[in-house]
């Protein structure tokens, strides 16, 4: 029944490409949010008022984010061509695909984290100062907790936008449904198979999306 | 305990430097409430912030504890902060905590080990009375009761003086007086310096011993709270005196009080501290044979006594009348004839 829907439709590899797409995604997703947070703590702290203000230290990530964030993803795939090689050693794969998905995410991310630290009520943070608190523990305890819905909605998006990038990445050989509705899809005129990608795609982002509101209903506690 | 040396703090801003605070001097003693009134923009929340080093002064010496806090580093000034805590005006509560993990934050600040937080938070929720409201989060408790738990959570580490930020300004008049009660009641039992700032007169009247009128960037006035309410020097001082006993005393003009009661002699009195305890009144109705009558009167109450004016229409024979006032008079009540029939 379901083979006559989809003749052309090699499942076990259709099942590898799902595997390979929700590895990429999910790695990159895990590495994005770590740089992501970095990024925008740094944006946050070094801008005035803040513990670490810094004139010159918020300008260069600043520039860094935004650059980094409007370069178009397929442009930033081949650019990051050498320096791919150079981490990961080769141009095919999945593992091929980390430098481009997180480079092209951290700075969105850090947009993103950076909105949610500014939205933390000043007085919390003046509180928290009071008590003899020092950056560190203000980082952790503070501007972490206080912002966490934020931060996870934000990641939400962010791995959203990394399923499409996945996707994308796909075209240069990275593997997962990209490659497979590209090549053997597209290329080879059989529209089952980009109509079966394209379906888990949308099944994937689903689940993602609602992972993400359930986790954010049960943090936010204001 | 606090004491402050020409203090003047400047903020520089793009439309020129703003003065904030101008050399104030201060001297706030152990144990005492000492209040800091003023309208908003006057510079009181600068500098309290001054206290505790969340704001540098631009000049002058700030003495607390023995240690200038001016002079000492970041590490020093953040210990210095656990014994000198604050609570605010909006509470300032971490929302994503419950509140006995509220309570507990400052001490995991300190580093103070599990076991003796837990007891110490228990402590302290039934120390402001929030028994059975330790697992509640913030959002699920009224203004009052965050601010309990603000109080809680500023009292964590024991402090020995404790800055309150227009902490009552956000909370209806009954929160107000129990959250005030709070407060004395925490003076009292563990000896804390209480340092307030506020633009209700009924504040610094209700539970200060001391208190400094704040105008401008500058202490126009200071002094004992019975003392200023008695006998207030400044224009700004005046008026927020008179935002207590005005709300008292009935709109009545003394000329119309004269017109409404135009027989005998209309005497006021001026009670100042302790006078207002003995029966002055029952003890001139039971010794003359005067017909008295009560016809305007309002006394405040303040930490360090109660004053208030009382009006009174006495009828009767002249020579007793004149009698019965020097008998007042050597009460020690201040007293003023209104009219003369």
């Amino acid at each position: 029944m379901i083979n006559d829907l989809f003749p052309n439709v090699d499942w076990p590899k259709m099942w590898e490409a799902t595997l390979e797409t929700l590895y990429m995604t999910a790695v990159s997703t895990i590495l994005t949010a770590i740089i992501g947070l970095v990024l925008g703590l740094l944006l946050f702290l070094t801008s005035p008022h803040q513990a670490w203000a810094n004139k010159l230290a918020n300008w260069l990530t600043g520039a860094f984010v935004n650059i980094f964030r409007s370069i178009p993803f397929i442009i930033l795939i081949i650019l990051l061509i050498p320096l791919t090689k150079l981490l990961v050693g080769t141009m095919r794969g999945p593992n091929a695909a980390f430098p481009a998905l997180v480079i092209g995410a951290a700075p969105f991310y850090a947009r993103m984290v950076l909105i949610a630290l500014r939205e933390i009520d000043k007085g919390v943070l003046e509180a928290a100062k009071s008590m003899g608190a020092k950056t560190s523990t203000i980082i952790w305890k503070v501007l972490m907790p206080e912002s966490m819905p934020a931060l996870v909605s934000g990641i939400t998006v962010t791995a959203i936008s990394l399923v499409g990038y996945t996707a994308m990445a796909g075209i240069i050989g990275a593997g997962g449904l990209g490659t497979l509705a590209f090549l053997d899809g597209f290329q080879r005129g059989r529209t089952d198979v980009t109509l079966v990608a394209t379906i888990l795609i949308l099944i994937m982002v689903f689940i993602i999306q609602w992972i993400g509101d359930v986790l954010t209903t049960k943090i936010d506690k204001r | 305990m606090i004491k402050l040396s020409n203090v003047s703090k400047n903020f520089s801003t793009k439309q020129g430097t703003i003065v904030a605070v101008e050399e104030v001097n201060l001297d706030i003693k152990k144990g005492e409430i000492f209040g800091i009134i003023g309208y908003s923009g006057a510079g009181k929340s600068t500098l309290i912030r001054l206290l505790n080093g969340l704001e540098k002064p631009t000049s002058g010496q700030i003495i607390v504890n023995n240690q200038d806090i001016t002079k000492i580093n970041e590490m020093k000034l953040r210990q210095v902060r656990q014994k000198v805590s604050m609570i605010f005006q909006h509470f300032n509560l971490l929302w994503s905590r419950t509140v006995a993990e509220n309570i507990a934050f400052p001490l995991e600040i300190a580093g103070v080990p599990k076991d003796q937080r837990t007891s110490r938070v228990n402590e302290l929720i039934e120390l402001v009375g929030l028994e059975g409201r330790g697992h509640y989060y913030p959002s699920q408790l009224s203004g009052g009761q965050k601010q309990r738990v603000g109080i809680a959570r500023a009292l964590a580490n024991r402090p020995e003086v404790l800055l309150c930020d227009e902490a009552t300004s956000a909370l209806d008049p009954e929160t107000t007086d129990s959250i005030l009660d709070l407060l004395v009641s925490i003076n009292e039992k563990l000896g804390l310096t209480i340092v307030l700032i506020t633009h209700e007169m009924q504040v610094i009247q209700k539970i200060c011993g001391r208190v400094a009128v704040m105008e401008e960037g500058r202490v126009v006035e200071d002094g004992n709270v019975l003392d200023v309410f008695q006998n207030p020097q400044q224009p700004i001082t005046k008026r927020f005196v008179s935002q207590v006993n005005d709300s008292n005393k009935a709109n009545q003009t003394i000329q119309h009080l004269i017109e409404l009661y135009p027989n005998g002699k209309l005497i006021k009195l001026v009670f100042v501290g302790e006078q207002t305890e003995q029966p002055i009144l029952s003890r001139l109705i039971k010794q003359f044979d005067l017909e008295v009558n009560i016809v305007q009167g309002n006394i405040s109450h303040t930490q360090n006594g109660a004053f208030g004016t009382l009006i009174l229409q006495i009828e009767g024979d002249a020579l007793l009348v004149d009698e019965a006032i020097r008998y007042i008079h050597a009460q020690k009540v201040n007293t003023e004839v209104i009219n003369n029939d």
